[in-house]
C-alpha cells in the first residue's frame, strides 16, 4: 500500500523489511453461548457483562496467515483488532496460535460505532502498519454477523476482495481463491495487495501449544487511539452512527410444542401434524 | 414518489424468486425499480414487470461477469446516485453483501444486513432483524444517506401486481481500475438436483450426525413434501452431504414455513441459521437433545423407522 505514512514501523519489525507482510483482523465478542444482551441505556452489544472470546470465525484467518508463513520465508503476521479494554484478549490468542506481533485500537469515541465507522478505522489502522501485502479477515463476526467489513475496508483501501474463501494459494503478487457459492465454484484470482476474508472450511484452525503461549508473553502489542491513525472522534461512534437501533425485544421462547414417542406409529402421527398444519 | 431501487438476482436472466420478494417489499416504500445487471434481460422483463417493477435500469457489459462484484457495486452505485432513489434493497447473500458493503461506502450510506421485514414509519424504511441467533428482535433504520438494505430470503410471499415494465434505461458505466482487480477465471456450476433452492424452499428437510451417513431417508422425506434437503455441520464435516447444504452460522440461513430438523442436536451455530423458521418439526432418538426446546412437533424415536413411515403416510394422503 504505497500510501502508508513515512513513520509506520510495524511493531516488533525493528526495521527488519519482510518479503510478505500479512494482517489478520481478530474481533473481540461476547461468547456465543453465553446469554448474549444489549446495554439498556443504548441499545448497544453488552461486551463487559458477558464473557469475551476471539471470534471463532478469525481462528481461520489467522490459521491461514500462519500456513503462508509456514510454507515461505520471512512472512511477518500482525493481528489487529479494535474494540474495548480487554480486547486484547482477541490479540492475546493470536499470538498464542503463532502471530508476530499485535495491534489493539482502543478509544472511548468508538463505543457503538456501526460496519462503517468500524472498516474506517481498520482501514486507517492497516494503512498505519504500512506495507501490507495481505489482508486476511473472518467470514463473519459472530456477533454482528453482517459480513460487510472486509468488502468496506477494501473500498476504502482500494484494493481488491475476494469473499468467502474456501482454498486460498499465494505465489508470487498473486492469490488465487475458491470460493463455492449459491449457483457455482469460482476461482479468482487477484493480486495483492488484497484483502481476503476465509470461511471455515478453509483449514482446521490450531489449538496454541504451551511453546506458543510462553512466547506471545514476549510478543510486541502496540496500542493506539484514533488521534494515533488520524481519525477524527466525531465521525466514530454511537453518534455518528449511519443507522440507529430503534428497539430491541427479547425472542419470546418458543411455546412448548406437541412432542410424541414413537411406539411405532411416530411416522404417522408425524403426517398427521403436517396434515393439520396444511403442508399436506 | 420516490424510487426504491432493487437489485435484480438472475441467473442469465432467470429472476430469483427473493427478487420477487424484494419488489414487493419495495412497494410499501416507494416506487420499485429493478436495476439489471448482465445478460439475459429479455427473459427477465415480463417477471420483473409483473411483480411490480414499473422502471429497469438495465446495464451490460462484460466487466460484469468477468470481474468479482466491484464492477456491479459501481454500476450500482451510478444508477442510486442518478436516480436520486430513496433506497437500494439487495438479497442477503454473499455477493449481496459485498455489493452493499461496497455501496454503503461509495454512496456514504448506512447499511442494514439480514432485514427480516420492511416497515415504512413517518415515510422513513424501519427493517426488522433477528440476532444473536435469533434470541433477539431489532428494529433499526438508517439515518444517513441512501438507506442500503440486505433481505434475507423469504421476508414475505411474493405479491404479483400483473402489471409489466413502463420504462427500460439502458444505462453505460465507465468502470475504474479498481474495478478489474480481482478476475474471475473458472467457473463452475453446480449440478441441479430437481429440488427447490435451499434458502429459497418454502420446506426445508434436514439430516444431522444422526442419520449415521445415510441420506436416504431424508431426502425421501423431501421430494415427498416438494422440500429442499439440508445438513448440519457434523453431516458435512462427516463427508456425508455437500456444504453447499450445511444450514447454520457458517452455512445457509434458511427461514422456511416449515423446518424438519432429523437427527440434529440444535447446536446454537445451528439454531442461527433456522431459528426463525415458521413451524419446526422435529425427530430425534434423545428426548434430552435441547433442538427439542423450540419444536413445534417433535418425535422421539429412531428417524430411520420415523422418516420412511412418515414419508409413506404422506404418499399415501397424497393418493
Ligand atoms: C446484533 C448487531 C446488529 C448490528 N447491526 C448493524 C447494522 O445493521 N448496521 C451497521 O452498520 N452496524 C451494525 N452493527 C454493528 C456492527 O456489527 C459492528 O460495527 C461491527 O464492528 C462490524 O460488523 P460485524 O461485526 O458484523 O463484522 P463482519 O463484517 O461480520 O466482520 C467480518 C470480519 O471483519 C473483521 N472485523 C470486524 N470487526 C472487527 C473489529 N472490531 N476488529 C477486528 N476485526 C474486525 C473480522 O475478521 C470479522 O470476522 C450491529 C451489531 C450487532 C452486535
Ligand atoms: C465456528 C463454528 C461454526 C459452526 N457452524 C455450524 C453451522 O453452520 N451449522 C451447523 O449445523 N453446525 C455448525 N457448527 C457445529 C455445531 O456446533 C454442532 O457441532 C453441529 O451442529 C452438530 O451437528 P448435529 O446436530 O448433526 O450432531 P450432534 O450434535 O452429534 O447431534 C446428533 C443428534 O442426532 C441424534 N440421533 C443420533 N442417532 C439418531 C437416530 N438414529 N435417530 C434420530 N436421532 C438420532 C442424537 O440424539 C443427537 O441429538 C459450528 C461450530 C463452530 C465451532
Amino acid at each position: 500500500m504505497g500510501a502508508a505514512p513515512a513513520s509506520r514501523n510495524p511493531p516488533g519489525l525493528g526495521g527488519r523489511n519482510p518479503a510478505m507482510k500479512i494482517v489478520t483482523l481478530v474481533k473481540h465478542v461476547p461468547d456465543a453461548t453465553a446469554d448474549r444482551t444489549f446495554n439498556a441505556a443504548d441499545n448497544t452489544t453488552d461486551r463487559a457483562g458477558v464473557d469475551g472470546l476471539l471470534s471463532e470465525l478469525d481462528e481461520y484467518a489467522v490459521e491461514e496467515a500462519l500456513k503462508i508463513a509456514e510454507a515461505g520465508d520471512g512472512v511477518e503476521i500482525v493481528a489487529l483488532t479494535m474494540g474495548p479494554d480487554g480486547a486484547d484478549a482477541a490479540l492475546k490468542k493470536a499470538l498464542q496460535m503463532g502471530a508476530d506481533s499485535g495491534v489493539h485500537v482502543v478509544d472511548d469515541a468508538l463505543h457503538g460505532s456501526d460496519a462503517l465507522a468500524t472498516a474506517q478505522v481498520l482501514a486507517a489502522a492497516i494503512a498505519k502498519v504500512g506495507d501490507v501485502d495481505l489482508v486476511l479477515t473472518g467470514m463473519a463476526s459472530t456477533d454482528g454477523s453482517m459480513s460487510v467489513v472486509p468488502a468496506m475496508l477494501a473500498e476504502h483501501l482500494g484494493l481488491a476482495h475476494v469473499g468467502f474463501v474456501g482454498e486460498l494459494t499465494v505465489s508470487g503478487a498473486t492469490v488465487t481463491a475458491r470460493r463455492d457459492g449459491d449457483v457455482a465454484s469460482e476461482t479468482i484470482e487477484a493480486d495483492l495487495p488484497a484483502v481476503v476474508s476465509v470461511t471455515d472450511q478453509i483449514n482446521e484452525p490450531r489449538y496454541p501449544s504451551f511453546k506458543g503461549i510462553m512466547a506471545a508473553k514476549k510478543k510486541p502489542v502496540e496500542t493506539w487511539t484514533l488521534a494515533d491513525l488520524g481519525v477524527d472522534a466525531g465521525a466514530v461512534g454511537l453518534d455518528a452512527a449511519f443507522s440507529v437501533v430503534r428497539e430491541v425485544t427479547k425472542r419470546p421462547e418458543r411455546t412448548a410444542g406437541t412432542v410424541v414417542t414413537d411406539e411405532g406409529d411416530g411416522g404417522v402421527k408425524l403426517a398427521e401434524f403436517l396434515a393439520a398444519q396444511k403442508f399436506i | 414518489m420516490a424510487e426504491i431501487l432493487v437489485l435484480v438476482d438472475h441467473v442469465d436472466g432467470a429472476v430469483r424468486k427473493t427478487t420477487l420478494e424484494l419488489l414487493t417489499l419495495a412497494r410499501r416504500a416507494g416506487e420499485p425499480a429493478a436495476v439489471f445487471l448482465g445478460t439475459g434481460f429479455d427473459a427477465a422483463r415480463d417477471t420483473l414487470g409483473e411483480y411490480g417493477a414499473a422502471k429497469v435500469y438495465v446495464v451490460e457489459a462484460p466487466e460484469l461477469e468477468q470481474y468479482l462484484v466491484v464492477p456491479k457495486a459501481e454500476a450500482l452505485a451510478q444508477i442510486a446516485q442518478s436516480s436520486g432513489a430513496a433506497g437500494v434493497l439487495l438479497t442477503s447473500s454473499p455477493e449481496g453483501k459485498e455489493i452493499a458493503a461496497r455501496l454503503a461506502v461509495k454512496l456514504g450510506s448506512g447499511v442494514i444486513t439480514d432485514a427480516i421485514d420492511i416497515t415504512v414509519v413517518a415515510s422513513e424504511i424501519v427493517t426488522t432483524q433477528s440476532v444473536f441467533a435469533g434470541g433477539y428482535t431489532v428494529t433499526a433504520q438508517v439515518t444517513r444517506g441512501t438507506p442500503v438494505i440486505t433481505v434475507k430470503p423469504n421476508a414475505v410471499t411474493p405479491e404479483a401486481t400483473g402489471g409489466s415494465v413502463g420504462a427500460e434505461e439502458k444505462v453505460a458505466v465507465a468502470f475504474s481500475d479498481a474495478a478489474t482487480k480481482a478476475r474471475i477465471v473458472d467457473r463452475k456450476p453446480r449440478a441441479a438436483t430437481g429440488r427447490p433452492e435451499l434458502t429459497e424452499a418454502s420446506i426445508v428437510v434436514s439430516g444431522g450426525r444422526g442419520t449415521g451417513g445415510d441420506f436416504a431417508p431424508v431426502e425421501a422425506l423431501a421430494d415427498a413434501l416438494g422440500a429442499a434437503v439440508g445438513a448440519s455441520r457434523a453431516a458435512v464435516d462427516s463427508g456425508w452431504y455437500p456444504h453447499a447444504y450445511q444450514v447454520g452460522q457458517t452455512g445457509k440461513t434458511v427461514s422456511p414455513q416449515l423446518y424438519l430438523a432429523c437427527g440434529i442436536s440444535g447446536a446454537i451455530q445451528h439454531r442461527a441459521g433456522m431459528q426463525t423458521s415458521k413451524t419446526i418439526v422435529v425427530v430425534n432418538k434423545d428426548p434430552e437433545a435441547p433442538i427439542f426446546a423450540m419444536a413445534d412437533f417433535g418425535v422421539v424415536g429412531d428417524l430411520h423407522t420415523v422418516l420412511p413411515q412418515a414419508t409413506a403416510e404422506i404418499q399415501k394422503r397424497k393418493g
